[in-house]
């Protein structure tokens, strides 16, 4: 592996917990719910991300798998939030 | 940390391709989420992490496809399915979420939609 790819894998791990940081961030202060609920949802696809980016660095294709399961879960998850915040109950 | 990083020997073009778009797609991630913590109100902050659900998610696809389809030899799509899984449901749970927000907006007897500054 080249130093190119090296670094550049090593500065996108870190912009990517930046990422996630910022969104922890809105997560915690975020006045209102549907602002957690946004910050959750930008949180599970940075981290989605860096799964991928982590498949790269261990040159594994396991990461992939855990990177759709978040996909899957995350978008599950924020939808039914969204609903509950609509309703009041999740499933009618 | 340097043994973390394993891997066989890749074409340098294959890699110069993978580290820019694995850059661009984490940037562009990256300010997707500061702009969650930065914009000023919700309907706003709704826009922002389209930024990271769209193009971040597509450039690191893309990264993850050229890097396995040269380090095994054969076409690697399944990326692509996370990327078109995303392009689907992000605009669902934005849908839902906005217009959550403007049923709670409207509950509590919020100007909704609200007045932008400049008009």
């Amino acid at each position: 592996m080249t130093p190119v790819l090296f670094w550049a894998l090593k500065l996108a791990l870190l912009l990517l917990a930046v990422a996630m940081l910022c969104a922890l961030c809105r997560l915690v202060v975020g006045p209102t719910a549907q602002d957690r609920i946004t910050a959750l949802d930008c949180l599970y696809v940075n981290g989605m991300l860096m799964m991928l980016v982590l498949g790269i660095v261990y040159a594994s294709n396991v990461y992939f798998e855990a990177a759709l399961l978040i996909a899957l879960f995350g978008f599950v998850g924020s939808t039914a939030l969204a609903k509950f915040l609509l309703r009041g109950e999740v499933i009618e | 940390m340097n043994d973390a990083f394993l891997g066989g020997p890749l074409p340098l073009w294959a890699e110069i391709v993978t580290a820019f778009f694995v850059v661009a797609g984490a940037a562009f991630a990256a300010i997707g989420s500061f702009g969650l913590v930065r914009l000023p109100t919700f309907f706003r902050r709704i826009h922002a992490p389209t930024l990271g659900a769209t193009l971040g998610v597509w450039c690191t696809t893309i990264a993850t496809i050229v890097y396995f389809s040269v380090q095994g030899g054969n076409l690697f799509l399944h990326a692509l399915l996370i990327a078109l899984f995303i392009a689907l449901t992000a605009p669902v749970t934005t849908i839902f979420l906005v217009r959550a927000a403007l049923f709670r907006e409207r509950q509590k007897g919020g100007d909704v939609p609200p007045p932008l500054k400049g008009d």
